[in-house]
């Protein structure tokens, strides 16, 4: 997928500003963002579901909306909504019928979307009577029909307790391993954290930061706990980041992982007596909210 | 392809949701009652008490019957109006459509599936009812109205066009808010349809004129005079029709539409399926 200057105005309300990325084919790719980024409308941008003020787009190779590439790809909305008069095999052959899927796959595709995401037992239930998390689950194994080569999930996991979001990350990894490309539109940081290659952190409908994760991420740094240490242990601490000092612990953020032994090591020889070593690692939420931070405060200067 | 998907679509929702089945006994309710009415009507006396003459009889059995698919007609106009109105609409505000349009699907597969359902709902109910209607008159009155076929292609051609109408408005409008304007639209055309003859017997041009122009702009009213044609005895067009005084009556006509109005109308449906197309398909989902 790749987009360039996609750009989107709800009359003086702007959704979408200058969108520009790309997303590698075959990976699981997060898109983070706070509520009313414009994450929601730069999916139904990518689905032809709503047209660019502006800007261009490409999924798998043509034109944002083609109708042929639709039929490469699965999606979960966010309003997932599907009909309630019809059975889930119901909704489940009405969307194989849709998606060009070959009559004599049907049942096998049903059944096994239907196992993928945990309602076999359900199947012949109306939707109406499902709960809120099974119409998700639903949703889910709609977007898996047809073996799509690409599947964009908008926020999956909102209605699903935490047995379902496991069940959702542990079918983001098949898709992975299958080769299919995961777009994952998502607000929950830890979910992103734990299945995509890749992410991009979007606000005010631009990209503020994008790469993959250990890349965004960067180093965290060390805590240490100390005794005796000098003017010498004090200066190999400043040479490899910025030292902060609070109850007792030696904080020392931009540390590479890999040169913690070696700090250590020098603090020994220094004379310091070194009681606990943390190696401190930057959560995607705080790599987020920084992200914003600094977004927030380019907007007041 | 695809459309007929939608089109099988809608007449499965209208089954499941028991739309059918609430049609199917409510008209034979209706029809059961109105048997009854015109099995009594054949038993009328004149004030001598010898049973009405044939002609009369047949007048007066017409002249109720029409009443009476007045009544339908205007029950098939708003059901056709009520189940229209929102299917496009509540789809879109539910997010219904957004997973089938996400599909290799057209907007103009949508609109075409559902209109092909509901037309194909309209022509098996209205066909269905004004058969049975016409079977429980004839056995209670031995009336057989002059053009029992005509009369009911002008009636699914009527519900045809108000449930068009409905569709092409759900497609940028809330369901009440388009089954509204269908129906104030539906009413003002007969209203219109009503002044027109009226003008005609006044010779005023102008009244005459806004007549027919609500007929052209919704072809309801029209359609509605071409089943009354088709219910009154030929006698009665030829005898009392001759007097211009009724001109003016909404349950009389004296001849049948125009050709001309006909081919209109095809073109009228043809020109608001085209434009319901069009309008969804720049509507943001």
């Amino acid at each position: 997928m790749r987009t360039v200057e996609l750009t989107k105005h709800y009359g003086a309300a702007i959704a979408l500003s200058g969108l520009t990325m790309v997303v590698p084919r075959g990976e699981v790719f997060g898109f983070l963002g706070p509520n009313g980024s414009g994450k929601t409308t730069a999916v139904k941008l990518l689905l032809g579901l709503t047209r660019p003020t502006g800007g261009e787009a490409w999924v798998l190779g043509r034109r944002a909306g083609d109708r042929e590439t639709r039929s490469r790809v699965g999606y979960l909305p966010e309003l997932f909504r599907y009909q309630g008069w019809l059975s889930a095999r119901e909704v489940l052959a009405l969307h194989c019928k849709l998606a060009g899927v070959t009559r004599a796959e049907w049942p096998a595709q049903i059944d096994d979307a239907l196992s993928t995401v945990g309602l076999s037992g359900h199947g012949g239930a109306k939707v109406e009577t499902y709960s809120k998390g099974m119409q998700q689950r639903l949703g889910l194994g709609v977007a898996l029909l047809g073996n799509p080569e690409l599947v964009v999930l908008d926020e999956p996991t909102s209605a699903l307790d935490p047995v379902g979001r496991a069940d959702t990350r542990t079918i983001i990894r098949r898709l992975r391993e299958r080769g299919s490309a995961v777009f994952l539109n998502s607000h929950l940081l830890g979910e992103v954290e734990q299945v995509c290659d890749r992410v991009a952190v979007v606000s005010g409908g631009r990209v503020l930061a994008t790469g993959r994760l250990d890349e965004l991420l960067g180093t965290g740094g060390v805590r240490l706990r100390l005794a005796g240490i000098d003017g010498v242990a004090h200066s190999a601490l400043a040479r490899r980041g910025t030292v902060t000092e609070s109850d007792g612990w030696v904080t020392v953020a931009g540390v590479p992982a890999d040169a913690i032994p070696d700090l250590v090591t020098e603090l020994v020889a220094g004379g310091a007596r070194v009681y606990a070593v943390e190696p401190m690692h930057q959560t995607l939420e705080e790599r987020f909210l920084a992200l914003l931070q600094g977004e927030e405060a380019r907007w007041q200067r | 392809m695809a459309a007929l998907t939608i089109a099988r679509l809608t007449i499965r929702e209208a089954a499941r949701r028991r739309l059918l089945l609430a049609l199917a006994i409510l008209t034979l309710i209706v029809i059961g009652l109105t048997a009854w009415g015109f099995q009594h009507l054949a038993t009328l006396t004149q004030p001598d008490g010898t049973p009405l003459p044939s002609s009369e009889l047949r007048l007066a059995t017409s002249q109720v019957l029409v009443l009476v698919e007045f009544m339908f007609s205007g029950v098939l106009a708003l059901s056709a109006v009520v189940v229209a109105s929102p299917s496009i609409s509540s789809e879109v505000e539910s997010g219904v459509a957004l997973s089938m349009l996400a599909r290799p699907v057209s907007r103009y597969q949508v609109v075409l599936g559902k209109w092909l359902g509901f037309t194909a709902l309209i022509v098996v109910y209205v066909g269905a009812a004004t058969m049975l209607e016409l079977f429980a008159v004839n056995l209670t009155t031995g009336y057989v109205p002059p053009g029992p076929v005509p009369l009911a292609l002008y009636l699914m051609a009527e519900g045809v066009v108000v449930m068009s109408l409905a569709l092409m408005l759900s497609t940028r409008l809330s369901g009440m808010t388009a089954g509204v304007i269908a129906l104030v639209l539906f009413f003002l055309a007969w209203i219109g349809g009503v002044a027109g003859a009226i003008g005609q017997v006044f010779g005023n041009a102008a009244i005459s004129n806004a007549g027919t122009v609500s007929q052209l702009l919704l072809p309801t009213d029209g359609l509605w005079r071409g089943s009354v044609y088709e219910l009154e005895p030929v006698l009665y067009r030829d005898v009392l029709g001759a007097t211009t005084d009724r001109a003016g009556n909404p349950f009389f006509v004296q001849s049948p539409p125009p050709t001309a109005f006909l081919v209109w109308t095809v073109c009228w449906v043809a020109l608001i399926v085209a434009f319901a197309v069009w309008s969804f398909r720049r509507r943001e989902v």
